[in-house]
C-alpha cells in the first residue's frame, strides 16, 4: 500500500501578506497589487458606454447596471444579514410605480423623483416585510416570493395604476449619456458603499444577525430593529433601480414584477460569487448580455437562468469572484502528505 | 348554502394541495418551492398520455403519478441532497427548479384555454337547492380519504412513524438507525405523489394553465403557515380556514381576490401567532 498521497497546499502570496496593512504604501508595487483590481473596475466601467457599438448595447448596458443594482441589494441581504428575498421583481415595482405616478401626475423632474421614490419605496417595503422579520427560517423567503405575485394580480383585478396597460408617457432622463452615466455611477456608490457599510459596527451587529442572533440578542440589541434597518437599505436600493428602469423605458406596467427581475439577480449573485458583493455586478455583467441575445426565445431564458443557478448552487457555490480572488491572492501548489 | 358546499370542496382542494408541500416540510425540513411545479408537470403528463398516446385515463393518471414521485426523488437524490441543511441554497435551489420546469412547459406552448382534462363522472346533483356536480364530491371523499390515511400512515406503520421521528428529533432518530437521506428522500417522491395526486383531482375542473403552478405553490404555503410549518393536523384545520375565507371574499368582494386572501392569512398568522395554529412543536426554534 505504497500510493503516493498528495493534497493541494494553498499559501497567501507574500505580496498579500505585506499589503494586507499600512505597508502597502512602501512600494508603487505593493500599491499597485492592493489598487488595480479596483482601478480596472472603475475605469472599466467608466469607458463602457463609450466603447458599445450602438444605442442598443448602451442601453443594453443601462440593462446591466439595473440588475447589477438590484443584485448587490439580493447580496447584501442574503449574506450578510440572512434574508433571502426571492421577490427582486417586487422592489423593482414599487419604486418603478411610485416614480411613474409623481412623474405623470405632479410633474416631477426624474432627478427628484427617483430618490423619492427610492426613500418612499423602500419605507414601503419594510413596512410590508416587517410581519416575517422577527421569525427566523423560511418565512422571509415565502412572504417575498407572494408579494409580486399578488402585487401583479391586484393590478390587474382591481384595474388600479393603469390597469394591464401600465403608466405611459413617463418622462426620460435628459439624455442618454445621464442616463448612463447616472447608473453606472450608482452601480459603483453602491458596491463600494455596502462594502464599506457591512464592515461598519453597523455590518458587524448585521453578520452577527445571519450568524448567530441568540447571541446578538443576548448582547440587548434588538434584531427585528437591525434587520428592518437591512431591509430598509435593501429595498430603498432595489426602488432606486427599479425608478431609473421605469425612467429608461419611459413606461411602468405589470411586467415590472415579473419573474426576471426576481430570479435573474439571484442568478447572478451565485454565479459571481456570493458575499462578495463584487460578484453580482460580474454576475449581471456575464448573464444580462446572454439574456439580450437569446430574447428570441422568450420565456426559455428564464428555464436558463434557473438551470445555471441550479447547477452553480449545488455543484460551484463559491462562484467565479471567490474563485478569481483566491487565484489572485494565493498560490497553489500540490505538496505529498 | 352555497358558501358552505363550496367552502367544503374549496378547503379539501386547499388541502390537498399543502398536504404535499406539509409533509415534505415537516419531515425533512426541506422547502419544497418546486410544490407548485410538479403539480403542473402531473396534470401536462396526464394529458399528454391521454390526448398524445390515447392511453386509457385511470391508466395514464397512475403512470403520470409515478413518474411525477420519480421526478421528486431525483431531484432530491441529484440536487437537494448536496445543500441539506443549507436553508438558503435550498430554497434558491428548489424554486429555480420549479420556475425551469414551469417556465419550460410554457416555452413548449402549453398555455391558452384548450388544455383540459375530463372530469371522472359527469352529472351534478341538487343539495339543498345547491347544484354540485359528482366530480366536485369526489374530489371532498377523496380528500378526507388522503387525509385518513396520512393519518393511519403516519400512525401505525413503520415508515410512518420514521417519517414522524425525523420531524421531532433527527438526532434520536438516526440513533435509533433511521437514515435521514432514504426518509427524505421518501418524503420528497411522497410529497411530489400528493402534488400529483391534487393536480389530477383538481386539474379536470379548470384548464391546465401555467400559472396554477405558482398559485398553488402560493396557496400552499399559506396553508401550511397559518397551520403552522410542519403540522399536519394544524395544515388541514388551516385549509378550511383559508377554503372559507377565500369563498367568503369571491361571494361578497370578487372572485380575484384569492390570493389575496391567502397573502392576508399568512402576514396576519405572522403577526398574531408566528408559529401558527399548531406550530407549538418547532416554536422555540423559529422565533428568534
Amino acid at each position: 500500500m505504497n500510493v503516493e498521497q498528495r493534497r493541494k497546499e494553498r499559501l497567501d502570496r507574500g505580496i498579500k501578506v505585506r499589503s494586507d496593512t499600512i505597508y502597502a504604501l512602501m512600494s508603487v508595487r505593493e500599491l499597485a497589487y492592493l489598487t488595480l483590481p479596483r482601478f480596472v473596475l472603475i475605469a472599466g466601467m467608466l469607458v463602457l458606454p463609450l466603447a458599445m457599438p450602438g444605442m442598443y448595447w448602451q442601453r443594453v448596458v443601462s440593462i446591466v447596471c439595473i440588475y447589477a443594482i438590484l443584485a448587490l441589494s439580493f447580496d447584501f441581504l442574503a449574506h450578510f444579514v440572512g434574508l433571502v428575498s426571492l421577490g427582486g421583481a417586487f422592489f423593482i415595482g414599487v419604486g418603478g410605480y411610485i416614480t411613474a405616478l409623481l412623474n405623470t401626475n405632479f410633474g416631477m423632474s426624474p432627478l427628484l423623483s427617483v430618490p423619492i421614490a427610492a426613500v418612499a419605496g423602500g419605507l414601503i417595503c419594510t413596512l410590508l416585510l416587517l410581519p416575517c422579520l422577527p421569525l427566523r427560517g423560511v418565512y422571509f423567503a415565502i412572504v417575498t416570493l407572494m408579494y409580486p405575485l399578488a402585487m401583479a394580480r391586484i393590478i390587474e383585478a382591481l384595474d388600479i395604476l393603469g390597469g394591464t396597460d401600465g403608466i405611459m408617457g413617463v418622462g426620460s432622463f435628459p439624455n442618454r449619456w445621464v442616463e448612463q452615466y447616472l447608473v453606472i455611477a450608482m452601480v459603483l456608490v453602491f458596491l463600494f458603499g455596502i462594502r464599506r457599510l457591512v464592515n461598519q459596527d453597523i455590518g458587524l451587529v448585521f453578520r452577527a444577525v445571519k450568524d448567530n442572533d441568540q447571541a446578538v440578542k443576548a448582547s440587548g440589541i434588538s434584531i427585528t430593529l437591525y434587520k428592518a434597518v437591512a431591509v430598509f437599505i435593501a429595498s430603498g436600493i432595489g426602488c432606486l433601480s427599479g425608478a431609473c428602469l421605469v425612467h429608461i423605458y419611459m413606461w411602468s406596467g405589470i411586467s415590472l414584477f415579473a419573474l426576471d427581475f426576481s430570479i435573474l439577480p439571484i442568478a447572478a449573485t451565485v454565479i459571481g460569487g456570493s458575499g462578495t458583493l463584487v460578484g453580482p455586478v460580474l454576475g449581471c455583467f456575464i448573464l444580462v448580455p446572454i439574456s439580450e441575445l437569446l430574447r428570441a426565445f422568450g420565456t426559455l431564458r428564464i428555464v436558463f437562468y434557473s438551470l445555471i443557478l441550479v447547477g452553480f448552487v449545488v455543484f460551484r457555490s463559491e462562484g467565479i469572484m471567490v474563485y478569481g480572488q483566491r487565484k489572485y491572492h494565493q498560490i497553489e501548489r500540490w505538496v505529498k502528505v | 348554502m352555497d358558501i358552505l358546499i363550496y367552502g367544503v370542496i374549496n378547503s379539501t382542494a386547499l388541502a390537498l394541495m399543502a398536504l404535499g408541500f406539509a409533509l415534505v416540510y415537516g419531515t425533512s425540513r426541506i422547502p419544497n418551492f418546486a410544490h407548485g411545479a410538479l403539480y403542473v408537470v402531473t396534470g401536462f403528463i396526464v394529458w399528454s398520455l391521454l390526448r398524445g398516446a390515447g392511453l386509457n385515463y385511470l391508466l395514464s393518471i397512475i403512470i403520470a403519478m409515478v413518474i411525477t414521485g420519480i421526478i421528486g426523488a431525483l431531484m432530491y437524490q441529484f440536487i437537494l441532497i448536496r445543500v441539506r441543511g443549507m436553508a438558503i441554497s435550498e430554497i434558491i435551489a428548489s424554486y429555480a427548479i420549479g420556475i425551469a420546469i414551469l417556465e419550460s412547459l410554457r416555452w413548449w406552448g402549453f398555455k391558452g384555454m384548450s388544455n383540459t382534462l375530463p372530469v371522472f363522472w359527469e352529472g351534478s346533483i341538487t343539495i339543498g337547492g345547491v347544484p354540485v356536480d359528482f366530480h366536485r364530491i369526489l374530489v371532498v371523499v377523496i380528500g378526507f380519504a388522503v387525509v385518513a390515511f396520512l393519518w393511519a400512515f403516519t400512525h401505525y406503520t413503520r415508515l410512518g412513524l420514521a417519517l414522524r421521528g425525523m420531524a421531532q428529533d433527527e438526532r434520536a432518530a438516526l440513533m435509533l438507525g433511521i437514515d435521514s437521506d432514504v426518509m427524505a428522500l421518501v418524503a420528497m417522491a411522497f410529497g411530489a405523489m400528493l402534488a400529483g395526486l391534487a393536480a389530477v383531482l383538481l386539474l379536470p375542473l379548470g384548464n391546465i394553465v401555467v400559472e396554477k403552478g405558482y398559485s398553488v405553490l402560493i396557496q400552499a404555503i399559506a396553508v401550511c403557515i397559518v397551520g403552522g410549518l410542519g403540522s399536519w393536523m394544524g395544515a388541514v384545520l388551516a385549509s378550511f380556514l383559508i377554503g372559507f375565507a377565500q369563498i367568503l371574499a369571491t361571494v361578497y368582494i370578487g372572485s380575484q381576490f384569492q390570493m389575496v386572501v391567502a397573502l392576508l392569512a399568512i402576514i396576519l398568522t405572522l403577526i398574531l401567532r408566528p408559529s401558527g395554529l399548531f406550530g407549538r412543536q418547532k416554536e422555540l426554534e423559529e422565533r428568534v
